[in-house]
Protein backbone atom coordinates (compact mmCIF):
# COMPACT_ATOMS: atom_id res chain seq x y z
CA UNK A 1 0.00 0.00 0.00
CA UNK A 2 1.01 3.65 -0.37
CA UNK A 3 3.83 4.82 1.86
CA UNK A 4 3.64 8.48 0.90
CA UNK A 5 0.23 9.23 2.24
CA UNK A 6 -0.30 12.87 3.15
CA UNK A 7 -0.85 13.54 6.83
CA UNK A 8 -4.29 15.04 6.12
CA UNK A 9 -5.23 11.93 4.19
CA UNK A 10 -4.13 9.72 7.10
CA UNK A 11 -6.30 11.70 9.51
CA UNK A 12 -9.24 11.54 7.15
CA UNK A 13 -8.83 7.77 6.70
CA UNK A 14 -8.54 7.09 10.45
CA UNK A 15 -11.50 9.29 11.32
CA UNK A 16 -13.47 7.67 8.50
CA UNK A 17 -12.99 4.11 9.74
CA UNK A 18 -13.54 5.06 13.36
CA UNK A 19 -16.88 6.61 12.46
CA UNK A 20 -17.80 3.68 10.23
CA UNK A 21 -16.44 0.71 12.21
CA UNK A 22 -16.65 1.98 15.78
CA UNK A 23 -19.85 3.89 15.16
CA UNK A 24 -18.78 7.09 16.89
CA UNK A 25 -19.97 10.58 16.07
CA UNK A 26 -17.41 12.50 14.01
CA UNK A 27 -17.85 15.42 16.44
CA UNK A 28 -16.32 13.51 19.38
CA UNK A 29 -13.10 12.88 17.48
CA UNK A 30 -10.71 15.64 18.54
CA UNK A 31 -6.91 15.43 18.29
CA UNK A 32 -6.38 15.99 21.99
CA UNK A 33 -9.19 13.61 23.13
CA UNK A 34 -8.32 10.29 24.74
CA UNK A 35 -8.68 7.48 22.20
CA UNK A 36 -9.56 4.69 24.67
CA UNK A 37 -12.12 6.71 26.61
CA UNK A 38 -13.72 8.35 23.61
CA UNK A 39 -14.22 5.09 21.75
CA UNK A 40 -14.84 3.08 24.94
CA UNK A 41 -12.24 0.53 23.85
CA UNK A 42 -11.82 -2.84 25.57
CA UNK A 43 -9.15 -5.46 24.91
CA UNK A 44 -11.19 -7.02 22.08
CA UNK A 45 -11.54 -3.66 20.32
CA UNK A 46 -7.76 -3.35 20.04
CA UNK A 47 -7.74 -6.61 18.05
CA UNK A 48 -10.21 -5.03 15.65
CA UNK A 49 -8.07 -1.90 15.41
CA UNK A 50 -5.15 -4.08 14.31
CA UNK A 51 -7.31 -5.55 11.54
CA UNK A 52 -8.60 -2.16 10.40
CA UNK A 53 -5.12 -0.62 10.34
CA UNK A 54 -3.80 -3.54 8.30
CA UNK A 55 -6.59 -3.32 5.77
CA UNK A 56 -6.40 0.48 5.45
CA UNK A 57 -2.66 1.12 5.66
CA UNK A 58 -1.08 -2.23 4.86
CA UNK A 59 1.07 -2.72 7.95
CA UNK A 60 0.66 -4.84 11.06
CA UNK A 61 0.48 -3.31 14.51
CA UNK A 62 1.24 -5.18 17.71
CA UNK A 63 -0.34 -4.71 21.11
CA UNK A 64 2.83 -3.00 22.36
CA UNK A 65 2.49 -0.31 19.71
CA UNK A 66 -0.67 0.90 21.42
CA UNK A 67 1.08 1.50 24.74
CA UNK A 68 2.20 4.98 23.71
CA UNK A 69 -0.96 5.92 21.85
CA UNK A 70 -3.15 7.93 24.20
CA UNK A 71 -4.81 10.60 22.09
CA UNK A 72 -6.15 10.68 18.56
CA UNK A 73 -3.16 12.86 17.69
CA UNK A 74 -0.83 10.12 18.98
CA UNK A 75 -2.69 7.68 16.73
CA UNK A 76 -2.33 9.93 13.65
CA UNK A 77 1.36 10.48 14.41
CA UNK A 78 1.98 6.77 14.91
CA UNK A 79 0.47 5.86 11.54
CA UNK A 80 2.26 8.77 9.85
CA UNK A 81 5.56 7.64 11.36
CA UNK A 82 5.05 4.07 10.15
CA UNK A 83 4.04 5.16 6.65
CA UNK A 84 6.30 8.14 6.04
CA UNK A 85 9.16 7.51 8.45
CA UNK B 1 -43.64 -30.22 40.56
CA UNK B 2 -44.16 -26.96 38.69
CA UNK B 3 -46.38 -26.83 35.64
CA UNK B 4 -44.51 -25.44 32.63
CA UNK B 5 -46.16 -23.13 30.12
CA UNK B 6 -45.22 -21.31 26.94
CA UNK B 7 -45.62 -17.52 27.03
CA UNK B 8 -43.83 -16.40 23.87
CA UNK B 9 -42.82 -17.71 20.44
CA UNK B 10 -40.72 -16.30 17.61
CA UNK B 11 -39.73 -17.60 14.21
CA UNK B 12 -37.50 -16.71 11.26
CA UNK B 13 -37.65 -19.35 8.55
CA UNK B 14 -38.16 -19.97 4.86
CA UNK B 15 -41.91 -19.72 5.53
CA UNK B 16 -41.66 -16.14 6.79
CA UNK B 17 -39.95 -13.68 9.10
CA UNK B 18 -42.58 -13.52 11.83
CA UNK B 19 -45.55 -15.42 13.24
CA UNK B 20 -48.08 -13.80 10.89
CA UNK B 21 -46.13 -14.51 7.69
CA UNK B 22 -45.47 -18.08 8.79
CA UNK B 23 -49.13 -18.61 9.69
CA UNK B 24 -50.12 -17.56 6.18
CA UNK B 25 -47.57 -19.87 4.53
CA UNK B 26 -48.60 -22.81 6.69
CA UNK B 27 -52.29 -22.23 5.96
CA UNK B 28 -51.70 -21.93 2.21
CA UNK B 29 -49.40 -24.95 2.14
CA UNK B 30 -46.70 -22.77 0.61
CA UNK B 31 -43.19 -24.16 0.18
CA UNK B 32 -40.05 -22.15 0.93
CA UNK B 33 -37.75 -24.33 -1.18
CA UNK B 34 -35.68 -23.00 -4.10
CA UNK B 35 -32.90 -24.08 -6.50
CA UNK B 36 -29.52 -22.48 -5.68
CA UNK B 37 -27.13 -22.51 -8.66
CA UNK B 38 -24.18 -21.59 -6.41
CA UNK B 39 -24.46 -24.98 -4.68
CA UNK B 40 -24.46 -26.78 -7.99
CA UNK B 41 -21.34 -24.91 -9.10
CA UNK B 42 -19.70 -25.67 -5.74
CA UNK B 43 -20.08 -29.42 -6.25
CA UNK B 44 -23.32 -30.32 -4.52
CA UNK B 45 -25.33 -33.31 -5.76
CA UNK B 46 -28.44 -31.32 -4.90
CA UNK B 47 -28.80 -27.56 -5.25
CA UNK B 48 -32.10 -27.44 -3.36
CA UNK B 49 -32.42 -25.36 -0.20
CA UNK B 50 -34.85 -23.37 1.89
CA UNK B 51 -34.58 -19.66 1.11
CA UNK B 52 -34.11 -17.67 4.31
CA UNK B 53 -33.45 -13.91 4.41
CA UNK B 54 -30.53 -12.66 6.51
CA UNK B 55 -31.56 -9.66 8.66
CA UNK B 56 -29.22 -6.65 8.79
CA UNK B 57 -28.83 -5.71 12.46
CA UNK B 58 -26.81 -2.52 11.88
CA UNK B 59 -28.70 0.20 13.69
CA UNK B 60 -30.50 -2.45 15.76
CA UNK B 61 -27.55 -3.69 17.79
CA UNK B 62 -24.28 -1.97 18.60
CA UNK B 63 -20.97 -2.93 17.03
CA UNK B 64 -19.73 -5.13 19.88
CA UNK B 65 -23.00 -7.08 20.01
CA UNK B 66 -23.04 -7.60 16.24
CA UNK B 67 -19.41 -8.68 15.84
CA UNK B 68 -19.84 -12.08 17.48
CA UNK B 69 -23.06 -13.03 15.76
CA UNK B 70 -22.81 -15.93 13.33
CA UNK B 71 -25.48 -16.36 10.66
CA UNK B 72 -27.55 -18.67 12.88
CA UNK B 73 -27.11 -16.38 15.89
CA UNK B 74 -28.58 -13.51 13.84
CA UNK B 75 -31.63 -15.66 13.10
CA UNK B 76 -31.84 -16.63 16.77
CA UNK B 77 -31.62 -13.00 17.85
CA UNK B 78 -34.58 -11.93 15.71
CA UNK B 79 -36.68 -14.96 16.70
CA UNK B 80 -35.91 -14.38 20.39
CA UNK B 81 -36.72 -10.67 20.15
CA UNK B 82 -40.17 -11.60 18.81
CA UNK B 83 -40.70 -14.21 21.52
CA UNK B 84 -39.62 -11.95 24.39
CA UNK B 85 -41.91 -9.20 23.10
CA UNK B 86 -44.85 -11.59 22.99
CA UNK B 87 -44.00 -12.86 26.49
CA UNK B 88 -43.73 -9.23 27.63
CA UNK B 89 -40.33 -9.89 29.18
CA UNK B 90 -38.49 -6.59 28.95
CA UNK B 91 -35.01 -5.51 30.02
CA UNK B 92 -36.29 -4.55 33.45
CA UNK B 93 -37.86 -7.97 34.06
CA UNK B 94 -34.78 -9.81 32.78
CA UNK B 95 -32.57 -7.66 34.99
CA UNK B 96 -34.50 -8.67 38.09
CA UNK B 97 -34.95 -12.39 37.37
CA UNK B 98 -32.71 -15.35 36.60
CA UNK B 99 -33.91 -15.87 33.02
CA UNK B 100 -31.99 -18.69 31.33
CA UNK B 101 -31.25 -19.83 27.79
CA UNK B 102 -31.06 -23.38 26.39
CA UNK B 103 -30.74 -23.40 22.62
CA UNK B 104 -30.14 -26.14 20.10
CA UNK B 105 -27.31 -25.68 17.61
CA UNK B 106 -24.85 -28.15 16.14
CA UNK B 107 -22.59 -26.23 13.77
CA UNK B 108 -21.21 -22.88 12.79
CA UNK B 109 -19.46 -24.05 9.65
CA UNK B 110 -19.39 -20.81 7.69
CA UNK B 111 -17.73 -18.85 10.47
CA UNK B 112 -15.15 -21.61 11.03
CA UNK B 113 -14.43 -21.95 7.32
CA UNK B 114 -14.03 -18.22 6.76
CA UNK B 115 -11.65 -17.87 9.70
CA UNK B 116 -9.44 -20.74 8.55
CA UNK B 117 -9.37 -19.36 4.99
CA UNK B 118 -8.28 -15.97 6.33
CA UNK B 119 -5.48 -17.48 8.44
CA UNK B 120 -4.25 -19.40 5.39
CA UNK B 121 -4.21 -16.17 3.38
CA UNK B 122 -2.78 -13.77 5.96
CA UNK B 123 -0.63 -16.18 8.01
CA UNK B 124 -1.65 -14.19 11.07
CA UNK B 125 -4.44 -15.13 13.45
CA UNK B 126 -4.72 -11.59 14.84
CA UNK B 127 -6.16 -10.47 11.52
CA UNK B 128 -9.31 -12.52 12.16
CA UNK B 129 -10.49 -9.73 14.42
CA UNK B 130 -12.32 -10.15 17.68
CA UNK B 131 -15.67 -11.49 16.42
CA UNK B 132 -14.51 -14.73 14.81
CA UNK B 133 -14.18 -16.79 17.98
CA UNK B 134 -17.69 -15.91 19.13
CA UNK B 135 -19.12 -16.78 15.72
CA UNK B 136 -17.20 -20.04 15.36
CA UNK B 137 -18.07 -21.96 18.48
CA UNK B 138 -21.06 -24.27 18.60
CA UNK B 139 -22.50 -22.25 21.47
CA UNK B 140 -22.49 -19.10 19.35
CA UNK B 141 -26.22 -18.58 19.91
CA UNK B 142 -26.33 -18.93 23.69
CA UNK B 143 -22.99 -17.13 24.13
CA UNK B 144 -24.19 -14.09 22.18
CA UNK B 145 -27.84 -13.94 23.23
CA UNK B 146 -27.03 -14.32 26.93
CA UNK B 147 -24.76 -11.29 26.58
CA UNK B 148 -27.09 -9.18 24.44
CA UNK B 149 -30.16 -9.83 26.58
CA UNK B 150 -28.10 -9.81 29.83
CA UNK B 151 -29.43 -13.17 30.99
CA UNK B 152 -28.56 -14.46 34.46
CA UNK B 153 -29.96 -17.99 34.52
CA UNK B 154 -28.93 -21.32 32.98
CA UNK B 155 -26.86 -20.76 29.84
CA UNK B 156 -25.68 -23.45 27.41
CA UNK B 157 -26.16 -25.01 23.99
CA UNK B 158 -27.56 -28.43 23.22
CA UNK B 159 -25.95 -30.28 20.32
CA UNK B 160 -27.95 -33.34 19.35
CA UNK B 161 -27.98 -33.26 15.54
CA UNK B 162 -31.50 -32.86 14.14
CA UNK B 163 -33.09 -33.25 17.57
CA UNK B 164 -31.13 -30.33 19.13
CA UNK B 165 -34.02 -27.85 19.26
CA UNK B 166 -36.43 -30.41 20.66
CA UNK B 167 -34.06 -31.54 23.41
CA UNK B 168 -33.45 -27.86 24.31
CA UNK B 169 -37.16 -27.41 24.98
CA UNK B 170 -37.33 -30.75 26.81
CA UNK B 171 -34.44 -29.87 29.09
CA UNK B 172 -35.89 -26.43 29.75
CA UNK B 173 -39.18 -28.11 30.65
CA UNK B 174 -37.46 -30.32 33.21
CA UNK B 175 -35.45 -27.47 34.74
CA UNK B 176 -38.59 -25.42 35.33
CA UNK B 177 -40.65 -28.43 36.38
CA UNK B 178 -38.11 -29.26 39.06
CA UNK B 179 -38.00 -25.68 40.31
CA UNK B 180 -34.41 -24.89 39.28
CA UNK B 181 -35.49 -22.07 36.98
CA UNK B 182 -38.64 -20.01 36.38
CA UNK B 183 -38.10 -18.65 32.88
CA UNK B 184 -35.96 -20.11 30.08
CA UNK B 185 -35.50 -18.97 26.49
CA UNK B 186 -35.48 -22.22 24.52
CA UNK B 187 -35.14 -22.81 20.81
CA UNK B 188 -33.11 -24.01 17.89
CA UNK B 189 -31.00 -22.35 15.21
CA UNK B 190 -29.64 -23.57 11.90
CA UNK B 191 -27.27 -21.88 9.46
CA UNK B 192 -28.50 -22.06 5.85
CA UNK B 193 -25.28 -21.43 3.92
CA UNK B 194 -23.91 -24.18 1.72
CA UNK B 195 -20.76 -24.72 3.79
CA UNK B 196 -22.89 -26.20 6.55
CA UNK B 197 -24.37 -28.84 4.30
CA UNK B 198 -21.65 -30.18 1.96
CA UNK B 199 -20.92 -33.29 3.98
CA UNK B 200 -24.64 -33.93 4.47
CA UNK B 201 -25.13 -33.71 0.69
CA UNK B 202 -22.13 -35.99 0.26
CA UNK B 203 -23.74 -38.97 1.97
CA UNK B 204 -26.64 -38.85 -0.46
CA UNK B 205 -29.22 -37.64 2.06
CA UNK B 206 -30.58 -34.81 -0.11
CA UNK B 207 -33.33 -34.95 -2.71
CA UNK B 208 -32.05 -34.53 -6.26
CA UNK B 209 -35.54 -33.84 -7.56
CA UNK B 210 -34.42 -30.41 -8.75
CA UNK B 211 -36.84 -29.93 -11.65
CA UNK B 212 -39.61 -28.65 -9.38
CA UNK B 213 -37.97 -27.41 -6.14
CA UNK B 214 -41.25 -26.92 -4.25
CA UNK B 215 -42.17 -30.55 -4.93
CA UNK B 216 -38.85 -32.05 -3.81
CA UNK B 217 -39.60 -32.47 -0.11
CA UNK B 218 -42.34 -35.09 -0.03
CA UNK B 219 -42.48 -36.77 3.38
CA UNK B 220 -44.30 -40.12 3.48
CA UNK B 221 -44.86 -40.05 -0.30
CA UNK B 222 -43.95 -43.26 -2.14
CA UNK B 223 -41.59 -41.38 -4.49
CA UNK B 224 -39.64 -39.38 -1.88
CA UNK B 225 -35.91 -39.38 -2.58
CA UNK B 226 -34.30 -37.40 0.22
CA UNK B 227 -34.48 -34.29 2.36
CA UNK B 228 -34.00 -30.62 1.44
CA UNK B 229 -31.84 -28.59 3.86
CA UNK B 230 -33.12 -25.37 5.35
CA UNK B 231 -32.77 -23.31 8.51
CA UNK B 232 -33.33 -20.10 10.44
CA UNK B 233 -34.29 -20.02 14.10
CA UNK B 234 -37.25 -20.57 16.39
CA UNK B 235 -37.64 -19.47 20.01
CA UNK B 236 -40.06 -20.73 22.63
CA UNK B 237 -40.21 -18.99 26.02
CA UNK B 238 -40.86 -21.51 28.79
CA UNK B 239 -42.05 -20.34 32.16
CA UNK B 240 -43.40 -21.81 35.37
CA UNK B 241 -47.17 -21.44 35.60
CA UNK B 242 -46.75 -19.53 38.83
CA UNK B 243 -44.45 -16.98 37.21
CA UNK B 244 -46.68 -16.61 34.13
CA UNK B 245 -49.83 -16.10 36.18
CA UNK B 246 -48.12 -13.69 38.54
CA UNK B 247 -47.12 -11.55 35.54
CA UNK B 248 -50.48 -11.91 33.84
CA UNK B 249 -48.75 -13.34 30.76
CA UNK B 250 -50.72 -14.84 27.89
CA UNK B 251 -50.33 -18.60 28.05
CA UNK B 252 -49.93 -20.19 24.62
CA UNK B 253 -49.73 -23.81 25.75
CA UNK B 254 -48.47 -26.15 28.42
CA UNK B 255 -45.55 -28.55 27.98
CA UNK B 256 -46.82 -31.90 29.21
CA UNK B 257 -44.20 -34.46 28.29
CA UNK B 258 -40.65 -34.92 27.00
CA UNK B 259 -39.76 -38.41 25.93
CA UNK B 260 -36.20 -39.18 24.91
CA UNK B 261 -34.16 -42.21 23.98
CA UNK B 262 -31.10 -43.38 22.13
CA UNK B 263 -31.31 -46.13 19.51
CA UNK B 264 -28.04 -47.77 20.49
CA UNK B 265 -27.47 -48.93 16.95
CA UNK B 266 -26.46 -47.39 13.61
CA UNK B 267 -25.10 -43.84 13.34
CA UNK B 268 -27.48 -42.71 10.58
CA UNK B 269 -30.18 -45.37 10.23
CA UNK B 270 -33.23 -45.11 12.49
CA UNK B 271 -34.77 -47.98 14.41
CA UNK B 272 -38.27 -48.70 15.58
CA UNK B 273 -37.60 -49.46 19.23
CA UNK B 274 -35.87 -46.15 20.02
CA UNK B 275 -38.67 -44.05 18.56
CA UNK B 276 -41.40 -46.10 20.23
CA UNK B 277 -39.67 -45.80 23.61
CA UNK B 278 -39.46 -42.00 23.29
CA UNK B 279 -43.15 -41.80 22.36
CA UNK B 280 -44.24 -43.96 25.30
CA UNK B 281 -42.05 -42.01 27.69
CA UNK B 282 -43.58 -38.69 26.58
CA UNK B 283 -47.12 -40.05 26.96
CA UNK B 284 -46.42 -41.53 30.38
CA UNK B 285 -44.83 -38.33 31.63
CA UNK B 286 -47.76 -36.28 30.34
CA UNK B 287 -50.22 -38.65 31.99
CA UNK B 288 -52.07 -38.87 28.68
CA UNK B 289 -53.31 -41.75 26.58
CA UNK B 290 -52.76 -42.08 22.85
CA UNK B 291 -56.33 -40.93 22.16
CA UNK B 292 -55.58 -37.58 23.85
CA UNK B 293 -53.08 -36.70 21.11
CA UNK B 294 -55.06 -35.10 18.30
CA UNK B 295 -52.27 -33.95 16.00
CA UNK B 296 -48.72 -35.15 15.43
CA UNK B 297 -46.13 -32.99 13.73
CA UNK B 298 -43.93 -35.75 12.36
CA UNK B 299 -40.16 -35.60 12.11
CA UNK B 300 -40.48 -37.11 8.59
CA UNK B 301 -37.78 -35.48 6.50
CA UNK B 302 -38.59 -37.10 3.14
CA UNK B 303 -35.84 -39.71 3.22
CA UNK B 304 -36.90 -43.22 2.18
CA UNK B 305 -35.73 -45.00 5.34
CA UNK B 306 -36.40 -42.28 7.92
CA UNK B 307 -40.05 -41.77 7.01
CA UNK B 308 -40.60 -45.52 6.80
CA UNK B 309 -39.46 -46.07 10.38
CA UNK B 310 -41.39 -43.11 11.74
CA UNK B 311 -44.56 -44.30 9.98
CA UNK B 312 -44.04 -47.72 11.55
CA UNK B 313 -43.47 -46.23 15.02
CA UNK B 314 -46.50 -43.93 14.77
CA UNK B 315 -48.68 -46.79 13.58
CA UNK B 316 -47.43 -49.01 16.37
CA UNK B 317 -48.21 -46.47 19.09
CA UNK B 318 -51.12 -44.55 17.56
CA UNK B 319 -52.55 -47.19 15.21
CA UNK B 320 -55.85 -47.32 17.06
CA UNK B 321 -56.45 -43.66 17.86
CA UNK B 322 -55.22 -42.48 14.43
CA UNK B 323 -54.44 -38.80 15.18
CA UNK B 324 -54.03 -36.29 12.35
CA UNK B 325 -50.42 -36.31 11.14
CA UNK B 326 -48.45 -34.00 8.85
CA UNK B 327 -44.83 -33.15 8.29
CA UNK B 328 -44.32 -29.41 7.88
CA UNK B 329 -40.91 -30.32 6.40
CA UNK B 330 -42.86 -30.83 3.17
CA UNK B 331 -42.93 -26.99 3.04
CA UNK B 332 -39.87 -25.97 5.05
CA UNK B 333 -37.42 -28.68 4.12
CA UNK B 334 -35.39 -30.03 7.02
CA UNK B 335 -34.45 -27.26 9.43
CA UNK B 336 -32.05 -29.63 11.16
CA UNK B 337 -30.73 -28.27 14.51
CA UNK B 338 -33.66 -25.84 14.56
CA UNK B 339 -36.42 -28.24 13.51
CA UNK B 340 -37.43 -29.50 16.95
CA UNK B 341 -38.11 -25.93 18.08
CA UNK B 342 -39.60 -24.57 14.85
CA UNK B 343 -42.06 -27.44 14.63
CA UNK B 344 -43.33 -26.62 18.13
CA UNK B 345 -43.83 -23.04 16.92
CA UNK B 346 -45.57 -24.19 13.69
CA UNK B 347 -47.87 -26.51 15.66
CA UNK B 348 -48.69 -23.81 18.24
CA UNK B 349 -49.58 -21.43 15.39
CA UNK B 350 -51.95 -24.09 14.00
CA UNK B 351 -53.45 -24.83 17.43
CA UNK B 352 -54.21 -21.15 18.00
CA UNK B 353 -55.65 -20.61 14.53
CA UNK B 354 -57.77 -23.77 14.34
CA UNK B 355 -56.17 -25.50 11.38
CA UNK B 356 -53.77 -28.30 10.57
CA UNK B 357 -51.15 -27.43 7.95
CA UNK B 358 -50.90 -29.90 5.11
CA UNK B 359 -48.24 -32.48 4.35
CA UNK B 360 -47.84 -31.12 0.80
CA UNK B 361 -46.48 -33.15 -2.13
CA UNK B 362 -48.10 -36.33 -0.87
CA UNK B 363 -49.37 -38.10 -3.99
CA UNK B 364 -49.18 -41.79 -3.18
CA UNK B 365 -48.62 -43.68 0.06
CA UNK B 366 -46.20 -46.55 0.54
CA UNK B 367 -47.13 -49.60 2.59
CA UNK B 368 -46.29 -47.87 5.89
CA UNK B 369 -47.62 -44.35 5.33
CA UNK B 370 -50.89 -45.83 4.02
CA UNK B 371 -51.69 -46.76 7.63
CA UNK B 372 -51.47 -43.15 8.88
CA UNK B 373 -54.15 -40.46 9.04
CA UNK B 374 -52.14 -37.96 6.99
CA UNK B 375 -53.46 -34.45 6.46
CA UNK B 376 -52.59 -33.61 2.85
CA UNK B 377 -54.77 -30.51 2.40
CA UNK B 378 -55.18 -27.71 4.94
CA UNK B 379 -57.76 -28.84 7.46
CA UNK B 380 -59.87 -26.24 9.25
CA UNK B 381 -60.20 -27.91 12.60
CA UNK B 382 -59.36 -27.07 16.17
CA UNK B 383 -57.22 -29.28 18.38
CA UNK B 384 -56.10 -29.09 21.99
CA UNK B 385 -53.12 -31.40 22.21
CA UNK B 386 -50.24 -32.27 19.90
CA UNK B 387 -47.01 -34.22 19.83
CA UNK B 388 -43.87 -33.29 17.92
CA UNK B 389 -41.17 -35.79 16.99
CA UNK B 390 -37.48 -35.07 16.36
CA UNK B 391 -34.83 -37.65 15.56
CA UNK B 392 -31.13 -37.14 14.92
CA UNK B 393 -27.95 -38.85 13.75
CA UNK B 394 -26.46 -41.06 16.39
CA UNK B 395 -29.93 -42.36 17.16
CA UNK B 396 -31.02 -39.51 19.43
CA UNK B 397 -34.81 -39.25 19.73
CA UNK B 398 -37.07 -36.63 21.31
CA UNK B 399 -40.86 -36.42 21.51
CA UNK B 400 -42.59 -33.39 23.03
CA UNK B 401 -46.26 -33.14 24.00
CA UNK B 402 -47.95 -29.73 24.24
CA UNK B 403 -51.50 -29.10 25.36
CA UNK B 404 -53.75 -26.04 25.38
CA UNK B 405 -53.61 -24.55 28.85
CA UNK B 406 -56.46 -25.50 31.14
CA UNK B 407 -56.52 -23.91 34.58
Amino acid sequence: MQNTMEKSEIIETINGFLVEEFEVDQAVIKPEANLKDTLDLDSLDYVDLVVIIESNFGFKVTGEDFVNIHTFQDFYDFVNQRLNG
Amino acid sequence: MNRVVITGIGIHSCLGNDIEEVRNSLYKGQSGIVFDQERKDFGFRSALTGKVSLPDLKGVLGRRDRLGLSEEAIYAYVATTQALAQAKMDEDFIGKNEVGILYGNDSSAKAVMESIDLIREKKDTTLLGSGSIFQSMNCTVTMNLSTIFKLKGINFTISAACASGSHAIGLGFHMIQSGLQDQIICGGAQEVNMFAFGSFDGIGAFSTNEAVPVAASRPFDKDRDGLVPSGGAATVILESLESAQKRGATILGEVKGYGFSSNGEHISNPNLDGQVRALHMALKQAGLSTSDIQYINAHATSTPIGDKYEAMALHKVFGESRPMISSTKSMTGHECWMAGASEIVYSLIMMHNDFVAPNINFANPDEDSAKLNLVTDTKNTGFDCFLSNSFGFGGTNSSLIIEKFKN
